[in-house]
C-alpha cells in the first residue's frame, strides 16, 4: 500500500509535487481549524472558573473539576429540553416524511392529471412567500401560540424534499408498478407495499435532514412557545451560551458577582459539550446517506 | 375538423374535461390520500400568510383585523424607505451576503478539488468526517463556541496574548459571521462538488497526465469542465438568496455593542414585528426584503441562461 502511493507520488513532476504540497498544507490547516477549537473547549470544559479565567488552560491537574458537568447536568430544565427537542424531532420528522413522500408520488407519474397545477403550487411557495408577521398573525388566529403544532405544521411539507423524492421516484423502473397494475394492486398497496421498500436511502436521507433540522433551529419554538416546560434544548441553551443567564440555580450559590460570571463562563464549555454530544456520536453512523442524498438533491437543481 | 375549428375544440375541450373527470374518479386515492396533506398544509401555512401581506398597506390593528384596520397605502414603505437607518440596515445586509458570498462560495470548490488529490482513500474519508462534522452543530452552539473562543479570556486572546473583546466591536462582525460559516460549512457544502469530480472518470485524468498534462491543465481539462454546471447551479441559487442571510444566526451573534453592522433587515424585522407591535411596518419591511430577493434570482437566472447557452434553471 504504502509503497504503490509513493509510486503514484513519485510519477509527478516536481512542479506537480509542489502544488500538491501546497494543497495538503491547506487542508491540513483546515482541519487542524476544525479541530482546535474543539479540542480546546473540552480541555476547558475541565478547569477550575478561577484557573480559567486567570491562565487559560492548564495541565497542572489539581486544578482541574467536574464542577460544570455536575452543575450542568443537575440542571432540570436542560433535561426538559432535552426531552422536548426529542419529541418535537422525532414528531416532525414523522409528519414530515409522510407528507413528502405522500405527495411525491402523483407528482411521479406522468399520467397524473394536475401535475403541472400542483407543481406550480408549491414551486412558487420556494421563492415566495408571507413573511413573518402575517405567519405568525395566522398562527396565533388558529390558536396554534404555545402549542407543540406551531412547531409541528408550518414547515411540514418541504418542496425541496418532495422534488428529491419524487426524483427517486421517477429513477424506479416502471415495470414493477406494470407488474403490480396488472395484479390489481391499488395505489395504496403499490406505494407502501413496493415503492417505498426499494427507496430507503431517499428515506433515511430526508428523516436525517428533517431531524436535524428540527434539532438545532430555535427561531420557531422563541417565536411560538412560551411556556418554560415547552422549551426545546436550543431555547435552554441560548438563554445560557448566548443571552449570558445561565438558569437559576446553577450559579446562585456563588458569592460574588465576580465568581458568579467566572462559573457562568466555564458552564459554557460544558454546556456546549454535553449538548452537542448526541449528534456528534450518530453522525458518524449516518455518513453513508450524505453522498446519495446530496446527488439526488443536485439532480434537478 | 378544418371546416368547423371551433365546435371541433369545443368538442376537445368538452372531452378533455370528462376525461379528467374519468381519471379522478379512477385514480381518487392520488388526489385524496397523496395529495391532500401536503396540498392543505400548503394552502394554509403558505398561502393564507401571502394573503395576509396587505397588512403591510395598512395601520394594523389586532384587535380590528386587517379588513378593519385603517388603509394608508405605501406610506410604510416610504417610512421605511425615507427613515435614516435604511440605508445601514440594507448595506449591513448586502455586505454580509455579498462578503459571505465572495468568501464563502469558492471555498467548499477549493476543498473539493484539495480532497480529489488525496491520493488514499481512507485518509480522505478519515478527512470527510472532520470537514463535514461542524455541519451537525446547532447555529446556537456554534455561536456559543465564537463566543467562549472570541471572549476576552477565551482561546483566541490566549493565543494573541490581549484580551480584547471581539464580540462588542463593530467591525469584527462581519469576519465573524463569515469565518465562522466557513468553518461550519464549507466541508459540508464541498460534498456536492467532491461527487461530480469522482464522476470526472479516473481513466480520463490518467490520459491526460500520460500526455503530460501536468496538474494545473488536468484541472482545466477534466475536473473544472466536469464540476461547472453544478457550480453555475449553485451560484445562481446562492445569488438568489443574497437578501435572506440566516437570522437565527445574525440574531444569535448580535450583542448590543455591534449592531452597527449586524443589524440586518430580517433581524430588523423581527425586533420591530414581534417585540415592537408595529405589525404593518414590519411586513412592509419584509415584503420589500424579499421581492428584492426574486428580482435578484430571476436577473440571475437569466444571465447565467444568456452565459451558458440555455441552460438555467
Amino acid at each position: 500500500m504504502n509503497t504503490k502511493k509513493k509510486t503514484v507520488f513519485q510519477k509527478y513532476s516536481a512542479e506537480d509535487k509542489a502544488i500538491l504540497i501546497g494543497g495538503y498544507v491547506i487542508l491540513g490547516l483546515f482541519v487542524v481549524a476544525i479541530i482546535l477549537p474543539m479540542i480546546y473547549i473540552i480541555l476547558a470544559s475541565f478547569i477550575d472558573p478561577v484557573t480559567l479565567q486567570n491562565s487559560g488552560l492548564t495541565f497542572d491537574f489539581s486544578k482541574w473539576t467536574l464542577t460544570a458537568y455536575e452543575r450542568v447536568m443537575s440542571n432540570e430544565q436542560i433535561w426538559v429540553g432535552f426531552r422536548n427537542a426529542l419529541v418535537y424531532s422525532v414528531l416532525f420528522t414523522a409528519i414530515s416524511v409522510i407528507v413528502t413522500l405522500l405527495a411525491a408520488y402523483p407528482m411521479s407519474r406522468s399520467d397524473f392529471r394536475g401535475r403541472g397545477f400542483f407543481n406550480t403550487i408549491y414551486v412558487i411557495t420556494m421563492f415566495f412567500g408571507g413573511g413573518l408577521i402575517p405567519t405568525y398573525l395566522l398562527i396565533s388566529n388558529l390558536g396554534m401560540l404555545d402549542t407543540i403544532w406551531a412547531i409541528l405544521l408550518p414547515g411540514a411539507f418541504s418542496v425541496w424534499n418532495m422534488i428529491i423524492a419524487r426524483t427517486y421516484y421517477m429513477g424506479i423502473p416502471k415495470d414493477l408498478q406494470e407488474a403490480a397494475s396488472i395484479d390489481g394492486a391499488t395505489e395504496m398497496i403499490y406505494f407502501f407495499r413496493i415503492l417505498l421498500p426499494v427507496c430507503t436511502p431517499i428515506i433515511a436521507t430526508i428523516a436525517m435532514w428533517q431531524f436535524v433540522g428540527m434539532w438545532n433551529s430555535y427561531f420557531d419554538a422563541m417565536i411560538y412557545l412560551n411556556s418554560a416546560s415547552k422549551q426545546p434544548l436550543q431555547l435552554v441553551l441560548r438563554s445560557i451560551l448566548i443571552q449570558n443567564q445561565p438558569e437559576p440555580g446553577m450559579v446562585s450559590d456563588m458569592q460574588s458577582t465576580a465568581e458568579r460570571a467566572q462559573l457562568a463562563e466555564l458552564l459554557k464549555y460544558a454546556t456546549i459539550i454535553i449538548s452537542s454530544l448526541p449528534l456528534m456520536i450518530m453522525y458518524p453512523f449516518f455518513q453513508k446517506y450524505f453522498d446519495s442524498g446530496i446527488m439526488a438533491g443536485a439532480v434537478k437543481g | 375538423m378544418k371546416k368547423e375549428p371551433a365546435s371541433a375544440a369545443a368538442g376537445g375541450n368538452a372531452s378533455r374535461f370528462h376525461n379528467d373527470l374519468v381519471y379522478i374518479r379512477q385514480h381518487w386515492q392520488l388526489y385524496l390520500l397523496f395529495m391532500m396533506p401536503a396540498f392543505l398544509l400548503t394552502v394554509i401555512f403558505r398561502y393564507i400568510p401571502m394573503g395576509g401581506i396587505a397588512i403591510a398597506f395598512t395601520e394594523y390593528n389586532p384587535i380590528r383585523g386587517i379588513l378593519g384596520s385603517e388603509w394608508i397605502g405605501f406610506e410604510n414603505f416610504t417610512r421605511f424607505l425615507s427613515s435614516p437607518d435604511f440605508m445601514r440596515y440594507l448595506m449591513n445586509t448586502l455586505k454580509l451576503s455579498v462578503y459571505g458570498l465572495l468568501w464563502g462560495f469558492p471555498a467548499p470548490i477549493l476543498l473539493a478539488f484539495l480532497l480529489n488529490r488525496v491520493l488514499s482513500s481512507k485518509t480522505k474519508q478519515k478527512i470527510q468526517l472532520v470537514l463535514y462534522m461542524p455541519n451537525f452543530i446547532s447555529v446556537i452552539v456554534l455561536c456559543g463556541i465564537v463566543r467562549v473562543m472570541l471572549s476576552p479570556t477565551g482561546m483566541i486572546n490566549s493565543l494573541l496574548g490581549t484580551n480584547t473583546n471581539f464580540m462588542t466591536m463593530p467591525s469584527a462582525f462581519r469576519t465573524i459571521y463569515i469565518a465562522s460559516g466557513i468553518w461550519q460549512g464549507a466541508g459540508w457544502a464541498s460534498i456536492i462538488y467532491t461527487a461530480a469530480l469522482s464522476n470526472a472518470s479516473e481513466e480520463l485524468k490518467e490520459a491526460a497526465s500520460i500526455d503530460g498534462a501536468n496538474i494545473i491543465q488536468q484541472i482545466k481539462a477534466v475536473e473544472w469542465p466536469a464540476i461547472k454546471d453544478t457550480v453555475l447551479i449553485q451560484l445562481i441559487m446562492s445569488v438568489g438568496n443574497i437578501m435572506s442571510v440566516g437570522f437565527e444566526k445574525a440574531y444569535a451573534l448580535q450583542t448590543d455593542l455591534n449592531l452597527n453592522t449586524s443589524e440586518i433587515i430580517s433581524t430588523y424585522v423581527y425586533k420591530k414585528g414581534l417585540l415592537d407591535g408595529d405589525y404593518g411596518f414590519s411586513t412592509a419591511v419584509g415584503l420589500f426584503n424579499t421581492v428584492i430577493n426574486l428580482v435578484l434570482l430571476i436577473s440571475m437566472n437569466a444571465l447565467v441562461r444568456r452565459m451558458n447557452e440555455g441552460s438555467g434553471i
